[in-house]
This record gives C-alpha cells, structure tokens and sequence, in this order.
C-alpha cells in the first residue's frame, strides 16, 4: 500500500485536501488531533502518513482541544479536525484556549445544512456558529474550494502569529452529499 | 471492604515531587492544583483552574512537543473521572514521557464532598491497564510514593497511571495565578520559547 501523497499539480478546486495539508506544512503543524468525519479522510491520511506530525485520534473532540493546548507549551502548533456535531462536546475545554490565549485551530466541516438526509445532524449544525462564538472563538467559514484554501491559510496565519482561537467551517456544500 | 485511606495528600504531593529535577507538571482543577503550588511554585509547572477532564490530555500534547522531557499530570479523582475517554487517547498515542498521577479521596473535595466513583468499585488503574498503559498501581503508604517518586523520574516504554488513595479532607488552600497566559508565557520561557 502506498501511502497517500499530496499532489501538486491538482487545481484547489479538485484537490482542496492536499492543498490544506500544504499550508498546514507551510505553518510548521506538528500535530493532528481527530474525530473523524468523512469529509476530512483525505487531510486524515495525509498527516497520518507524515512522519514529522504526530497524529492523535481522539474518542471525544475537546481531548483536541487540550493536547493543542499542551503542544503549545511544549513549542509544537497543533490543528484539530472534527465535523460539526463535535463542536457541542468542546464548548467547556475551550474555556482554556480562551482564557489562556492559547492559539487554537479547529477545521470544522459542517453537517445537517445541505441536502442533509440525517435530521439528527440538524440541532447541533444550527447551534456551531453561535456556541463556537459565545465561548470566544473567531468563526470563519468557506463555501467554495478556492475560499477554502486562502481561509485556512489566513486562519492559521492568526492562530499561530497572532495568538488567536479560531474554527474554520467547512460548508457542507462543498464536501458534497454523503453516499449511502 | 476497601481499607480506609490514611494518607495525607500533601505528603504525598511533596514527597512525590521531592525529587522531580526537570519534570514538567500540569495540574487538574482544585485541589491538585493547590496542592502542587503547596510545593513550591515552579516555572515549570502549569495549573488548571477550569477545563475539567483536561489534564492528562493537556500533558499528551505536551508530552507529544517534547518527548526529551518527563511530563507528569497531577490530578484527582473527580477531574481523571470526566477525561476517562482520553485514557483510550493516551494509550494509543502511546507516549513514552508522560505519567498521569492521580490523588484520589474517592470525593468531589471542592464542591461539598460528594462521593465519586473511585469510592464505589470504579479502578481508574484497570482502565488504564486496559488501554494500554504499561504501568498502574495503586499507591497507600507514604513509602510506596517516596518509591514512585524515584521510578517517575526514570525512563519507561510508554505511559503510566497511578492512584495515590488519600484522606478525604480540604487542607488549607495554596493558590497560584489564576492568569493563565502569565503560566503560560512562564512556562513556555521555561523551555526556552519567547514570548510572541
């Protein structure tokens, strides 16, 4: 089995995953943390691959939370990946990237807003944006690859330079249907 | 019938950090967190007055940045209790640097006493044995933590856990800052990390 390369030919708008993990590369993240969401398995077998990131599966997402906390004590920059369901169960943890300042990235990508066949995704996709925002996080959001791309990388520029806790969402739209 | 804890957790504390030489130390909510300042203050030690369940989880990440260096999370039972899924994390991540220690008074010390799990058939060193750690004990006299306190400072394969049973009381209240980017930045200087 070979493991998954990012390819650098591929326009952002077929290939946003490869152009995410470059960026990320590109602002020196030394670890992933997860929860697994379908639309982020092509950036969760990029870093996984990568020797020089230590990637951590997580069984509830604020664990992420902590160990980006931890990471940045230690000098590493941290990325978290979750789906938007996931963004409920980090409300409390993120208290210590708030009061601590601590720089903080969460890629977010959303459920329960477009063509979703899964009501249950609903409630919680409505409540991301204000939850995240009340807590103290700066949400941006993207709805096109291209946008995507330059997000993230501005987001991370404000996160690791700038000391700030961000959440990129991810729009559903973008990642497209789930096939069943 | 579980023997009734003897141990005073500010003895454990200090004669498990006596010797802690480079040990970087993150401290659970509450009482861990009063009783590692009850030391002696430390540039090298980051204190939690919230984020419950993060301890451990906070030592992983750091642990993860600095594999040259022991990392040691100190917390109780209630706080080790609500991170339990980070068990499974940790155990996965496998690190070889971190230990978690929990002072455990089988209570909820900081909210009234209430009893916790730990009290009630709940073994925090099983579930860490069954996710992977490669050492647990449970720990009841002061010798046997003059004991751990030696084994932490040394090298292992992979992460420990240990439970240190304590007498459920509330010992005077030794606080460090609660500005957490004042630890922070204090203790990223520690390691060498300007602040930004």
């Amino acid at each position: 089995m070979h493991p998954p390369q990012p390819n650098p030919e591929a326009h952002a708008s077929d290939d946003w995953p490869s152009e995410l993990y470059r960026i990320l590369k590109a602002a020196d993240v030394r670890q992933m943390s997860y929860v697994p969401d379908a639309g982020h398995s092509q950036l969760i077998r990029l870093f996984s691959a990568d020797r020089d990131v230590t990637t951590n599966v997580l069984t509830t997402e604020e664990e992420g939370v902590a160990i980006a906390a931890g990471a940045w004590l230690g000098g590493q920059r941290s990325v978290l990946l979750m789906q938007s369901s996931g963004v409920g169960n980090c409300i409390n943890m993120l208290s210590l990237s708030a009061i601590g300042r601590f720089p903080l990235l969460m890629l977010v990508t959303m459920r329960g807003e477009w063509a979703e066949f899964n009501p249950w995704q609903v409630p919680m996709s409505r409540a991301t944006q204000p939850s995240l925002e009340a807590i103290g996080l700066k949400v941006m959001r993207a709805e096109t690859a291209e946008d995507l791309v330059e997000t993230v990388e501005s987001a991370a520029a404000l996160a690791y330079d700038s000391d700030q806790q961000i959440a990129v969402l991810i729009g559903q739209r973008l990642i497209g249907k789930k096939k069943w | 019938m579980p023997m009734q804890a003897q141990l005073d957790r500010r003895a454990a504390v200090a004669a498990l950090l006596k010797n802690r030489k480079d040990t970087l130390v993150v401290s659970g909510l509450g009482s861990p967190t009063y009783d590692l300042h009850s030391v002696g203050d430390h540039d090298g030690n980051f204190y939690l007055w919230g984020a419950m369940g993060g301890a451990a989880l906070i030592g992983l990440g750091l642990a993860q940045a600095q594999p040259e260096k022991r990392v040691l999370a100190l917390t109780g039972d209630g706080e080790q209790l609500m991170g339990i899924g980070g068990m499974a994390t940790i155990g996965v991540a496998r690190p070889r640097n971190l230990d978690i220690v929990v002072i455990d008074n089988q209570h909820f010390g900081e909210t009234g006493m209430q009893a916790s799990h730990t009290g009630r058939g709940v073994d925090l060193t099983a579930i860490a044995a069954a996710c992977g750690f490669v050492g647990t004990a449970t720990l009841r006299t002061l010798e046997e933590v003059e004991r751990l306190a030696r084994q932490l400072v040394e090298p292992s394969d992979g992460p420990r856990l240990f439970v240190i049973k304590v007498l459920a009381e509330n010992p005077p209240r030794s606080l460090p800052s609660r500005d957490a980017v004042f630890i922070k930045n204090r203790f990223r200087a520690h390691l060498g990390f300007a602040a930004a």
